[in-house]
């Protein structure tokens, strides 16, 4: 009896350690991105709450949490409530099986990528429900873009997922990572270069951000699914997105950037140098690489529109990543080298 | 219009496939974006900083004093003549030594439209529009501009008046 609660304070006190940081993270992404998004617009963004501006992210939070919550008298108050929650759930729980370092995870699971690939296919559950519970026209606009891009989106990368599978031999994150090692020129980036862009764009659209934000296109349709959402709710959301976006930069930075190994494994001279790096700055940075990408995109490209994003998940993405996929297995099947890799053998 | 040649067809068609799945576009505007990431930055930080602003703008009015400290107003009711808001009222009488001085000097600033027709009108120079434009009128009444408070106001602004004539004499 006191064992079980032990160990399951123990888990619990991991899980704190992983999310009260994680949530750090997401406060300071959305200052990060309010300041990348300036200086790429010649502005120099929030600089008036403490130095540079730092405080800016707690004081939006203390804005958020003093707001009323409103709910609108004819919507669904019961699933109102939940869809922030639903939304938030998964990209929290996403964690439980990212590796941060060799050894250092919540849960090392075999199927880890299939669980994540589920939870961040059920994120699309909580702006369903929120666009529907509104009972608000734009808020169902909003769902119906993100369920048709989901549907079409999750195919791509699941099915950039089967290639990374096939090459490592492993649905295991930890493993995955372990048969990238070698260097920078061994990580599976390199062999399955498509790949590696269309889970990068499919990531994109799966977490709704630009350009692939027309689930809450503020042009078209005032804020999509959550234009009924204020104060808490709306924060929550906020927090659902930015959280899917650093897990997104996790699993690309473990699936195709060799996780925690530095890149300059099996180099005379430098490997030495940067062997006092420990593991998990490599994957922060890493992480803090296609972070930065994704806000650079945000600032770069307009939105799509509604059909051209379905043409480019059904007619481009899907079409490539089955003939890279086939390519891919036929390496794996020959045993040629970069595709295949001896260590999971 | 001559024809295209089946080649250049294919040509342009294997170009556009290249381009597109090799993201050459996409590349080509973040390399933009990116360089403006590192650009000199346009914000001026308002209440520290300010735009500059030209000796002709037009802001809050003033009535201007020669340097002995005489009112340059002659009350030859020009300027009341002119406005086009008819902002101005303007009453007189002569002074005790003789000469013809306003006794009333009213500008209703809701009416004012800030054109300075009463500066370009004034064959003294008197009313002059100043730099001035952070001000507000927060309750019924402070609208009305009175002699008193547009000879305060040029007396406070007397030194930026002048040296702001003197830059634009030539175009005047």
């Amino acid at each position: 009896m006191f064992q079980d609660i032990s160990i399951l304070l123990w888990i619990i006190i991991k899980i704190l350690v992983i999310v009260l940081p994680l949530l750090l993270v997401v406060a300071y992404l959305t200052y990060a991105e309010r300041k990348v998004i300036a200086y790429i617009q010649s502005r120099i963004g929030p600089n008036r709450v403490g130095y540079k501006g730092l405080l800016q992210p707690f004081a939006d939070l203390i804005k958020l949490i003093s707001k009323e919550i409103i709910v609108p008298a004819q919507s669904n108050k019961y699933l109102f409530i939940t869809a922030p929650l639903l939304a938030l759930a998964p990209a929290l729980a996403g964690w439980a099986v990212i590796p941060f370092s060799e050894g250092v995870v919540l849960s090392n699971i075999n199927a880890g990528v299939l669980y994540l690939f589920s939870l961040s296919s059920l994120g699309v559950y909580g702006v369903l429900i929120a666009g529907w519970a509104s009972n608000s026209k734009y808020a169902m606009f909003g769902a119906l873009r993100s369920a048709a891009q989901a549907v079409s989106y999750e195919i791509a990368m699941g099915f950039s997922l089967v290639g990374v599978l096939l090459a490592s031999g492993s649905m295991n994150l930890t493993e995955i990572v372990n048969s990238q090692q070698g260097g920078i020129v061994h990580w599976w980036f390199i062999p399955l270069l498509p790949l590696f862009f269309i889970f990068w764009i499919a990531g994109i659209a799966e977490t709704n951000r630009a350009p692939f934000d027309l689930a809450e296109g503020e042009s078209e349709i005032v804020a999509g699914f959550h234009v009924e959402y204020s104060g808490v709710g709306f924060a929550l959301f906020f927090m659902s997105e930015y959280t899917s976006m650093v897990l997104i930069s996790a699993l690309l930075a473990l699936l195709f950037m060799g996780g925690w190994l530095s890149p300059f494994e099996g180099m005379p001279g430098l490997e030495g140098i940067f062997f006092v790096v420990p593991g998990f700055v490599w994957f922060f940075a890493k992480i803090a690489f296609f972070l930065f990408v994704y806000l650079w995109i945000r600032a770069t490209f307009p939105r799509y529109r509604y059909d051209q994003l379905m043409r480019l998940g059904w007619k481009v993405l899907i079409p490539a990543t089955i003939i890279w996929l086939i390519v891919t297995a036929l390496m794996v099947l020959g045993h040629v080298k970069p595709w295949f890799s001896l260590v999971t053998i | 219009m001559k024809k295209k040649s089946r080649a250049y067809k294919v040509y342009r068609y294997v170009k556009h496939y290249v381009n597109s799945f090799l993201l050459l576009e996409l590349l080509s505007g973040l390399r933009l974006t990116g360089k403006y990431f590192f650009k000199k930055k346009m914000t001026v930080q308002f209440p520290e900083e300010m735009t500059p602003l030209s000796p002709r703008f037009r802001g809050l009015l003033a009535l201007r004093r020669y340097p002995n400290g005489e009112e340059r107003c002659i009350a030859c009711k020009l300027c009341e003549a002119v406005c086009p808001a008819l902002a101005i009222t303007i009453e007189s009488e002569p002074r005790l030594d003789g000469s013809r001085r306003t006794t009333r000097y009213d500008i209703d600033m809701f009416k004012c439209i800030n054109c300075g027709l009463c500066e370009e009108s004034c064959p003294v120079d008197s009313i002059v529009v100043t730099p001035i434009h952070h001000y507000h009128i927060s309750e019924r009444g402070q609208n009305i501009m009175t002699k008193d408070k547009l000879l305060a106001v040029g007396d406070l602004m007397e030194k930026q008046l002048a040296s702001d004539r003197e830059a634009d004499k030539k175009f005047r």
